[in-house]
């Protein structure tokens, strides 16, 4: 347990590795090789220490491991006079940290070992390149997860924030992926601007950023009725956390984060980065508790982005779009769980989450793979004979997701609905439709996709031809450089390297929900059990019991109905696009108008471009006229006056000072023309010069005596 | 018969003088013009030892030997200059020895 230090270096290592030597150097399995094996020997550490972590007592779970000094003490204000601000390289171990930390090293490796498969046909730099960013993510990612302090975390939150540009512009020479690379990385600034500033605020209030320390003082502190310091706070890391974890209204570079490769997707864009947000919520729980204005915004927040990018995803067309929608829903599922107190249940989610949404993309990423590049699901239909290892896992991941028991998804989301239903009624409405919702759009996607007609391009037997030609180079994916090397030969099945990640996942998917069988059902939810410590500071903080409990009849009815609800919609969606394909269309031309907004995403990206973006474009051009015309001006009127005067400055020089000493000059020179007459050089006329000199004198002597 | 008085030798010294002064402001050849100096010198010569005679002092004449010994020495230096010159010009004219000029 005290190597867990180790596990965000050795992804480090690998990035450094893959980075600084295998672009240039490394074959394809090489490359592929360092960052898997670095992940794996990570993994198995992570596994290590969260088994040392389980054979400590119950309150001794919070193991600190100081690395290295980082900042040292710095004498600086805070509200209880001068504080020293000082934080250490500090990583720490505790149930939610352990949690997190098998998830990231867990799926993190699975999909390692999938992108070996998935990246074989880039280049070979290209390669080790992805391999050097992935490695990099885990790295910026476990530093987030283990960090002991908000600055520590900070760290891993800028650097994940870093690698998502990176990899979402992966294809660097397609525009819409480098543009969704900046749109990724600009929305995520908004929100790291309220983490920031909600830090400021962490340390100006308790004089400290250790998590721990931070969470024992504000357990001292009185519940807040109204809106104070610790509203502010944690209304400043939500911010933050709607950046990151794209919620409104900072959800919008999402769904645009699939122009990167599909493991990517799946690794950043589902199971952790994203999750980031709720983790970092979940870390920050005593503070949470003590904003409970802020809490019933969060909550708020969390049920209208699941509801609305729910809604978006039902006609959502683009595989990887779909998921992308359902990732914001379900991530809106987890701030619910966190705004109506439940962070155990959000955490629970998020966990499970990972397992079946990092299979559903790893599941689509095979599909596109298979369709040659191709994502949209009106263009496939029928592939279940060609792929059956992918349907049969995708089907497991949206038999989960849509919540049927007894798979992971259905007890983390009856866990949150259960808990939002003691809270409020109204949440409890919106979120158990988003769940109906969530089970037709992913059974509209497995429909779609794997049953039914085949709808996509001929393909042209192995011999060759004009039709193989014609396929080989449909795909419009983002293979810019190099694409495929071979023509293709219609849907396959994926390698090896791919079906196992998804094969593990689904075993994942299955049973990772039995560890929060809740009570109704017989268990004893050990996860929430498991979890509690980090929520309460270790039994510093008592949150107010829930007022009322249902019974455990009624919560089974709240189970029963919400199955029922999704089996409901799985039926629909088979009705709609299996059975009957042309339902669908009919549909979606009785209801034209809603079914626009609904394609259009309700016309928020529209919305921000012409006020956000237009505004700051504008705002810019006008900064830019100011500074063309009156800071460039101003320079340039100096630089103007400056040559007026030397010229003023030379033209003086010139025609007085040097017309001077040249007039001068030039008297003497005219002047000696005269004088020089009598320098004739014949001694006789000096001789008579000088004889009648003494003439002159004798003659002046005699007459003026 | 005529008497000499002192007057006479001034008489003649002056007009030995001023036929030297002539000789060396209008003559052309160097060698003449250094004659004329000579003249000169001489006629300062009479006057001196005349005037030590009239004035019965020895100091006058003592003069006139160290007068010829500069003389000489003169005239030899000079005699070495007019030598190099001709070796350069192949001429003693006066007139065109005139590179001194402006």
């Amino acid at each position: 347990m005290d190597l867990i230090w180790l596990i965000p270096l050795l992804p480090g290592l690998g990035a450094a590795l893959n980075g600084l030597l295998g672009i240039r150097y490394f074959s394809k399995q090489t490359a592929g090789l360092v960052a898997v094996s670095t992940m794996a020997v990570a993994f198995v550490l992570s596994v290590i220490a969260f088994a040392g972590l389980l054979g400590l007592p119950e309150e001794e779970r919070y193991h600190e491991v100081t690395v290295a000094s980082w900042i040292p003490p710095i004498p600086l204000e805070t509200a209880n006079g001068i504080g020293s601000f000082e934080v250490p390289w500090a990583f720490v171990l505790d149930p939610l940290s352990g949690m997190m930390l098998l998830v990231v090293t867990g799926i993190g490796l699975l999909i390692h070992v999938y992108s070996v498969g998935y990246i074989d046909h880039e280049p070979r730099g290209g390669v080790a390149r992805f391999f050097c960013y992935l490695n990099l993510f885990c790295f910026f990612m476990l530093i987030l997860v283990l960090g002991s302090s908000f600055l520590v975390m900070f760290v891993g939150w800028e650097g994940v924030g870093l690698c998502s540009y990176l990899l979402i512009g992966y294809w660097y020479r397609k525009q819409s992926a480098s543009d969704a690379g900046k749109k990724a990385f600009i929305v995520n600034r908004i929100g790291d601007w309220g983490f920031i500033l909600g830090i400021f605020l962490v340390f100006f209030t308790f004089g400290t950023l250790d998590f721990r320390s931070v969470a024992e003082a504000a357990a001292g502190m009185p519940v807040e009725v109204g809106f104070g310091v610790l509203s502010l706070i944690c209304l400043f890391l939500f911010i933050g956390a709607t950046g990151k974890s794209a919620q409104i209204p900072l959800y919008v570079w999402l769904p645009d984060a699939m122009e990167g490769p599909t493991p990517v997707s799946a690794l950043i864009h589902a199971a952790t980065m994203v999750t980031a947000g709720v983790y970092m919520v979940c870390r920050n729980a005593v503070l949470f508790a003590h904003a409970p204005m802020v809490m019933e915004a969060v909550a708020w927040i969390g049920v209208l982005t699941a509801f609305m990018a729910a809604t978006i995803g039902l006609v959502q067309t683009d595989i990887k779009r779909v998921l992308a929608y359902s990732t914001v829903s379900q991530l809106g599922y987890m701030f619910l769980a966190t705004g109506v107190g439940a962070f155990a249940a959000g955490a629970f989610h998020l966990m499970t989450h990972a397992f079946f949404k990092a299979l559903l993309f790893l599941g689509s990423g095979s599909v596109i793979h298979g369709m040659n590049e191709e994502q949209d699901m009106r263009r496939m239909g029928g592939l279940k004979p060609y792929m059956p290892t992918t349907f049969w896992t995708m089907a497991i991941g949206a038999v989960a997701i849509a919540g049927i028991p007894p798979l992971a998804g259905f007890f983390s989301k009856d866990e949150i609905l259960y808990r939002t239903f003691l809270h409020s009624q109204v949440l409890w409405g919106i979120g158990a439709l988003t769940a109906v919702m969530t089970a037709f759009y992913m059974f509209r996607l497995i429909n779609m996709t794997f049953l039914g007609r085949y709808r996509g391009p001929e393909w042209g037997q192995p011999a060759g031809g004009e039709a193989a030609h014609g396929a080989g180079s449909h795909g419009d994916g983002g293979h810019d450089d190099g694409g495929h090397g071979h023509a293709w030969h219609g849907p396959h099945e994926s390698p090896r390297t791919m079906t196992v990640p998804l094969m593990v996942l689904a075993v994942g998917a299955v049973f990772a929900g039995f560890i929060g069988v809740p009570a109704a059902l017989g268990g004893s939810n050990v996860i929430e059990h498991f979890l509690e410590p980090s929520f309460t500071a270790f039994g510093a903080f008592h949150p107010a019991e829930e007022a009322h409990h249902l019974s455990h009849t009624a919560e089974l009815g709240l189970m029963a109905l919400s199955v029922l609800l999704a089996a409901g919609a799985i039926l629909f969606a088979y009705r709609n696009y299996v059975r009957q394909p042309a339902a669908a269309d009919e549909m979606a031309r009785t209801f034209a108008g809603p079914h626009r907004v609904l394609t259009n995403k309700y016309y928020v990206d529209e919305l921000y471009g012409a006020t956000v973006v237009r505004g700051t474009m504008e705002g810019a051009n006008g900064l830019w006229t100011v500074d063309q015309r009156v800071v460039d001006g101003a320079v340039n009127g100096t630089g103007w006056t400056t040559i007026f005067s030397s010229w003023v400055s030379h033209v003086l020089d010139k025609y007085v000072v040097d017309g001077l000493v040249n007039f001068v000059a030039w008297v003497c020179a005219e002047a000696s023309y005269v004088f020089r007459r009598a320098q004739t050089g014949l001694i006789q006329n000096y001789a008579f010069a000088t004889l009648l000199g003494v003439f002159a004198f004798v003659t002046w002597y005699l007459l003026a005596r | 018969m005529l008497e000499i008085t002192p007057l006479h030798y001034s008489l003649l010294s002056a007009a030995l003088f001023m036929i030297g002064v002539i000789g060396v402001l209008v003559r052309r050849n160097v060698i003449i013009i250094f004659m004329s100096i000579e003249l000169i010198l001489n006629a300062v010569n009479i006057n001196l030892v005349a005037l030590s005679d009239q004035l019965q002092d020895l100091a006058g004449q003592v003069f006139v030997v160290f007068v010829i010994a500069v003389a000489a020495a003169e005239a030899a230096v000079g005699l070495g200059i007019i030598i190099a010159f001709y070796r350069n010009k192949e001429t003693v004219n006066i007139d065109e020895i005139q590179i001194m000029r402006w």
